[in-house]
């Protein structure tokens, strides 16, 4: 079972190929939108991105409620467990 | 039982021209902004668009048609008169019946073809590819003109933020005929009609059109996030489905023309597929906005007007759209 530092660091470098942000950037209080500049496309690939990395699926009607980092890492905790 | 008999068709297929007509009239971002209180800056970091081209009065689905044809026919070196079937890709032909291929024969002094309208939405121009492919090989016809036409600002609700500046018009068009050696890949295709919803017409025609209402024009919407969703990600392994059938390995392969959708969907597309960096990707969009069944001749056309392409570049095509249909299949460039 991965940790939550190992998911947000796997996620940090989805977050990294895809839109560019530094991946210590990526830390678990950060919003998406609002501090890492991650649009709503570029969202979308995350959430392809890392459905495949870790094995979870997230339907489009939850990609909504991903506000922060955090969130996503605990959906994906959820989604594992 | 008595034997039918039956015709013999070319060993291949290949496209043997290609032909474009851009509408006159250029639509910079800054035109649209107002009506859907945005900005030049947030069209282009979303979809890639800078400008598009928005036909006239006088620039009809029928006049587009025709002037791409005449180009491609011209430089594939075949006449109207040897075209045997004319299959033409649309959803802004607003005529239910007749369709507007045979108008489009008509005018271009074709010899009575065979002549049908072909409704795959955005994929439509790559589902008539493949049906060229098939007739050129099955003996239905020796040359077919394949054109995808739209001029989709007849269905565009300028104030809606969901599609207004991403849609635009055009025609391309290839001829396709016999080739000794295989320059038609085996086309890759699928729908999903649970999607439907995704993107359509805002309503059934007769549902707008009665005694009691006013006729108004069933404008065209889009949920963008879902498409986003689907073009980029089903559509790359679909991308890499029509490769893999064609036996060509995508580090190898020339030139890659996805309809032009948004920028965005094309480069997630170049990146989930992992092509090579050296392979040239069709960024049309830039120029033209969203043409549906028009956008992947107008790409193709563009590169090869820029140089950027050489005769005998493998390019694989795809193209996607409403019913979430779409097809695929690489080529060989004439």
């Amino acid at each position: 079972m991965a940790t939550t530092e190992e998911i947000r660091s796997d996620l940090a470098d989805i977050v990294n190929e895809v839109a560019g942000v530094e991946p210590n950037e990526v830390q678990l209080d950060k919003s998406f939108v609002d501090d890492l500049d991650v649009d709503s496309l570029s969202m979308v690939e995350v959430v392809v991105a890392a459905e495949e990395k870790f094995g979870v699926t997230i339907p489009d009607d939850q990609v909504k409620n991903l506000t922060t980092v955090g969130d996503a890492v605990s959906y994906i905790e959820r989604a594992q467990a | 039982m008595t034997a039918l008999d039956v015709r013999r068709g070319a060993p291949h297929a290949a496209i043997l021209g290609i032909g474009a007509y851009r509408p006159e009239r250029v639509v910079p971002n800054a035109e649209l902004v107002e009506a859907i209180d945005s900005s030049d800056e947030w069209i282009q970091q979303r979809t890639g668009i800078r400008e598009r081209r928005f036909a006239s009065a006088e620039e009809t689905v029928q006049m587009m048609s025709v002037a791409a044809s005449r180009q491609a026919l011209e430089r594939a070196g075949v006449t109207a008169d040897q075209v045997d079937a004319v299959l033409v890709a649309t959803v802004s032909h607003f005529m239910q019946l007749p369709a507007l291929a045979p108008l489009v024969a008509t005018e271009l002094g074709c010899d009575a073809p065979a002549a049908f309208d072909l409704a795959a939405a955005c994929a439509g121009f790559c589902h008539g590819v493949a049906l060229a492919q098939d007739m050129v090989r099955g003996g239905s016809a020796r040359h077919v003109l394949v054109i995808g036409v739209e001029k989709l600002t007849d269905m565009l609700d300028l104030t809606d933020r969901g599609t207004a500046f991403i849609f635009a018009d055009g025609a391309g068009a290839v001829v396709v005929g016999p080739s000794e050696v295989p320059a038609i890949g085996p086309v890759v295709w699928g729908s999903d009609g649970t999607q439907f919803d995704l993107i359509r017409s805002r309503d059934d025609w007769r549902d707008v059109v009665t005694p009691e209402t006013a006729v108004a024009m069933p404008h065209l919407t889009m949920q963008g996030a879902a498409v986003f969703r689907w073009a980029s990600f089903t559509m790359a392994k679909v991308g890499l489905e029509a490769l893999e059938a064609a036996g060509v390995a995508p580090a190898d392969l020339d030139v890659f023309v996805p309809h032009q959708a948004n920028m965005r969907i094309t480069d997630a597309m170049a990146r989930a597929m992992k092509l090579s960096p050296g392979t040239v990707v069709a960024r049309d969009i830039a120029t033209q906005g969203n043409t549906s069944a028009a956008s992947v001749p107008l790409a193709l056309d563009r590169l090869v007007e820029d140089g950027e392409v050489s005769t005998g570049d493998t390019a694989l095509l795809i193209a996607f759209g409403a019913g979430l249909a779409y097809a695929a299949q690489v080529v060989v460039l004439p």
